[in-house]
């Protein structure tokens, strides 16, 4: 029997790429799906405000496990013959992230203080550029050390994409442990690399965090 | 009761042309639930005029400043601001603001923009008016509240005093008919605070209409033209400055006597 090798090593350096990839697609989707349904949970109209609670509520009550299912094999059974890996794992994990990042820009939103709408609006501004100019842009310093925080969520959150056949790291450790059978290598390999992946994510959210709180720019 | 109020300065002389009242309330009423705030309020404000507006704290005062530029509702009664009907569902809000400048007690300036970002926004994004104009428009209000040199700092930069004065010149540059100033001395220290009034007073003396809420019973005297004493909810007194000093009712020689001349 073979043992851990350096094509190993480059078949999961590969799958990182990938798991990389995904991380990027649940970003950039959740990010936009995300931020369309935090505008929504604070609109003025209440039917807006209250559907995107209710979507909230129920991504974030799931586990991505069974969001990924329903998607992976829901998909199949309306009727599309099958659905590619990482199609379902990119909807997947753009729908779930775009649950927690909605809330958290929400609370980023709302923790701008009312009186700065008021000065705003008496001011003459529309709500748009109150909002463009005068809360966004505040919102925007709060919440750029969680959503990073929340970035590494994303990345750890991706192996689960393995159960509907999407090879990242994780499935790809999994496939080259089923040919040599050497466990705790290739999960320690496997691990170094989400964690060379996350800890640069996460020390730039901690130097964020610090840097904002500093000064109120 | 209550003292109707004074008209004086809105009734023309012989062969005066009549100045034209700014800000005209009537009858309002408001409460919080149970609570009645305003229980038909009434005076007016003609254009020059600097009016102030004082009473103990919960007399409505602030309630009644805040109505004027439609920041809370009100259930009766009428109020009418520069042609602008207050009360009408259709206000169009955003056309009252560009007449009516209103200054608050906690400044809430921008904290993200420097000082001249506070004062270019609303001009650049209502007004349209190019950067390079705006700029300039900065430059001159900052000089006339006396903070040229802070034109590229950021608001927590600055002393309680400087932001309330920057708050001032940020309503000033969109030129409006008539200003509301909403106790924008109490957080501010007694030096701090004078420099506020300064800046105020030459206001005034520009023949900028004004209407302020305030504890500041030395300035309303010296700079208002209108004095009107709020109780209970109700325009209780009103008249010029020389009311505080021979008031006609209990109630406003108690307050004017709580407070050392």
């Amino acid at each position: 029997m073979a043992s851990f090798s350096s094509t190993h090593f480059l078949f999961l350096a590969v799958a990182a790429l990938w798991t990389l990839g995904l991380t990027a697609i649940a970003f950039v989707g959740g990010g936009l799906v995300g931020f369309a349904v935090a505008l929504a949970r604070i609109s003025g109209n209440r039917i807006l405000r209250i559907t995107a609670a209710v979507y909230i509520q129920i991504i974030q009550g799931t586990p991505l496990l069974i969001l990924l299912f329903l998607i992976y094999f829901g998909v199949a059974v309306i009727g599309f013959k099958t659905v590619p890996a990482i199609l379902a794992a990119g909807v997947g994990l753009t729908v779930y992230s775009s649950g927690f990042l909605a809330e958290i820009w929400r609370g980023c939103i709302q923790a701008v203080p009312s009186t700065q709408w008021e000065a705003a609006e008496c001011l003459a501004l529309t709500r748009w550029q109150r909002m463009t100019r005068v809360i966004l842009p505040q919102a925007l310093r709060m919440a750029t050390a969680p959503t990073v925080g929340f970035l590494v969520q994303i990345v750890k959150n991706t192996s689960l994409a393995s159960v509907v056949g999407f090879v990242e790291l994780a499935q790809a450790g999994k496939l080259i442990n089923n040919s040599i059978f050497e466990p705790f290598t290739i999960f320690i390999v496997v691990a170094g690399f989400y964690f060379a992946i996350c800890y640069p994510l996460s020390a730039w959210s901690r130097n964020l965090e610090r840097k904002l709180n500093v000064s109120h720019r | 009761m209550s003292a109707t109020a004074n008209l004086a300065p809105t009734t023309p002389g012989p062969g005066e042309e009549p100045v034209p009242t700014l800000v005209r309330l009537s009858n309002v009423h408001k409460s919080y639930g149970a609570l009645k705030v305003l229980n038909g309020v009434s005076f007016d404000v003609a254009r020059g005029e600097v009016a102030a507006i004082i009473g103990q704290s919960g007399s409505g005062k602030s309630t009644a400043l805040r109505c004027i530029d439609a920041l809370e509702k009100f259930e009766q009664g009428t109020i009418d601001v520069c042609g602008h009907a207050v009360h009408d569902k259709d206000l169009d809000r955003r056309a009252l603001r560009r007449d009516v400048g209103i200054v608050f007690q906690s400044y809430n300036l921008f904290p993200h923009l420097t000082v001249e970002q506070n004062i270019m926004l609303a001009p650049t994004c209502v007004k349209s008016l190019p950067k390079a104009e705006a700029r300039t428009l900065a430059r001159d209000v900052l000089a006339r509240v006396g903070l040229s040199e802070k034109a590229e700092q950021y608001p927590e930069q600055l002393s309680g005093g400087q932001q309330q004065r920057v708050a001032i010149a940020r309503s000033l540059a969109m030129m409006p008919k008539v200003m509301l100033f909403d106790e924008v001395t109490s957080a501010l220290d007694p030096q701090l605070t004078g420099e506020v009034l300064k800046v105020m007073e030459s206001l005034a003396r520009d023949g900028m209409t004004m209407i302020l809420v305030t504890h500041e019973m030395g300035f309303a005297r010296k700079v208002a033209s209108k004095i009107i004493y709020m109780h209970q909810g109700t325009v209780w007194e009103s008249g010029p400055a020389s009311i505080l000093d021979h008031p006609r009712t209990e109630e406003l020689a108690q307050f004017v006597g709580f407070g050392l001349k």
